[in-house]
């Protein structure tokens, strides 16, 4: 991920299938203000392309995406 | 005298205090161990039921039996409301009549509530059959409906029985065919993924029944907001849909209990799945749809999640190291209509297996629907 770039929100979904960790992200996405970026920690791999799909769908901004050794960060902006 | 506290009167907490006494029977009637089940109503009720009463299957009353008729006499019924929990201390504050409750073990199945007014003009606009009052308001509502778009939207997810959003859209499809008004009747479900159920099986399942009914479908819908004087609920993805009928299942919480407690985020007890004992306090359990496991929010969930529970704290009580887990297994039947009905089973390992619906299935959901009160006894 590029060095500037810090979450507002962290949201540990790792462990849960899916449609958890999707779920998890919308649900936190509906309260948030426009602009908060969004930290979604998953180790279920249908996240990486199930929550790029919502993304674009709902007009939010992917930002990135982070493989680790066990789990997926996938950083998203609320539009 | 060791004392086992349960909190919550629904399937998880009646189907765990029969069978703890069951399983402590010689401790139990020598005095040595005391099961207490607390529940804010003197009514259990089988929310299953609900899903009948919109369309005059079932009444309200069928789904409620006095909780004193279906536990175990040697269990200590207290019909009461928990204020507060206090895990370092081990106690429990109740509203009225005691100081305190002090526990050496502590279960809570406090289960889940509906928070509709989480989106604005879902309440004023929106229908349900999660609950007696919102199942009767709707079978009014269906008795006089005679046409137009009825729209079945999931907006709370997770959500108690993730068959129901699916049996009800495909019940009402049939009820309006018998009625033979489904010419003048749209009908649309909505879903909150990219796809028309959480369990794709499920999904794949629906997708040529829902086509061969003509139900229309809309994915990735969330809904944030219902104009009920325009008749529109609008999406958080921008979509908007015209309704004449709205039948939502609603967003859904934990008790405060639990957030309050520090047990766990937005009232779901954060518990190791197979164990069922909470992260954050000793001698703590939860059950059933309080508990934050990856699997449904379903009554065969609470069912099997007692009797694990119960081997365990029976281990416990006797100085045994507990063995007892909990593997995720889930039941669900699912209705495809009004006379047809299949059913799913699966775990934390296996995805469901879907079979073609059938009337022997079907008749097999109303045998246990009727049989349930004996498994709520501990006798199934």
């Amino acid at each position: 991920m590029s060095e500037q770039l810090t979450a507002d929100v962290t949201i540990d979904s790792r462990g849960a299938g899916c449609p958890g960790p999707l779920m998890d992200l919308i649900g936190k996405v509906k309260t948030a203000d426009s602009g908060t970026v969004f930290e979604l920690q998953t180790s279920d791999r249908g996240s990486v392309t199930d929550v790029p799909e919502w993304v674009e769908k709902a007009g939010h901004e992917l930002v990135e995406t982070v493989e680790h050794d066990d789990y997926w960060s996938i950083y998203v902006q609320k539009s | 005298m060791t004392r086992i506290v349960i909190v919550g009167g629904g399937t998880g907490g009646t189907v765990l205090a029969n069978r703890l006494v069951e399983n402590l029977e010689h401790e139990v009637d020598a005095g040595e161990v005391e099961v207490t089940l607390v529940n804010d109503s003197p009514d259990h009720v089988y929310k299953p039921t609900y899903l009948y009463v919109p369309f005059g299957k079932k009444t309200a009353e069928d789904a409620v039996r006095p909780l004193a008729d279906l536990v175990d006499r040697r269990v200590d019924l207290e019909i009461n409301r928990v204020l507060d929990i206090d895990t370092d201390g081990e106690t429990i504050e109740l509203q009225d009549g005691h100081d305190k409750l002090s526990y050496d073990h502590l279960v809570l199945a406090t289960g889940a509530k509906l928070v509709p007014e989480e989106v604005p003009g879902l309440v004023e606009g929106g229908h349900h059959f999660y609950g007696r009052e919102g199942a009767e308001q709707l079978r009014d509502a269906l008795a006089d409906f005679d046409g137009g778009h009825l729209v079945l939207s999931v907006v709370g997810v997770p959500h108690m029985c993730p068959a129901a959003p699916v049996e009800f859209t495909l019940m009402a499809d049939e009820w309006f065919r018998q009625r033979g008004i489904r010419d003048e009747v749209e009908i649309t479900y909505t879903y909150p993924i990219m796809r028309l159920h959480g369990l794709e099986p499920v999904s794949d399942w629906m997708e040529p029944r829902f086509a061969e009914r003509d139900i229309n479908t809309e994915t990735f819908f969330n809904a944030e907001a219902v104009d009920p004087e325009a008749g529109v609920v609008r999406s958080m993805e921008g979509e908007a849909l015209d309704y004449d009928l709205l039948v939502a299942i609603p967003p859904h919480a934990g008790d405060d209990l639990v957030a309050d407690s520090g047990l766990g985020d937005d009232g779901w007890v954060a518990v190791d799945r197979y164990t069922l004992e909470a992260d954050h306090a000793e001698n703590v359990y939860a059950m059933g749809d309080a508990a934050d496991v990856p699997t449904s929010k379903a009554g065969s969930v609470a069912h099997y999640e007692a009797d694990v529970i119960a081997d365990r704290i029976a281990s416990e009580v006797r100085g045994q190291p507990p063995t007892a887990t909990f593997d995720g297994k889930t039941v669900c039947f699912i209705e495809a209509g009004m006379d047809e009905a299949t059913f799913i089973e699966f775990d934390y390992e296996h995805s469901p297996a879907m079979r073609d619906e059938s009337r022997p299935v079907h008749w097999a959901k109303l045998a246990y629907n009727e049989t349930y009160w004996l498994t709520a006894r501990g006798l199934l």
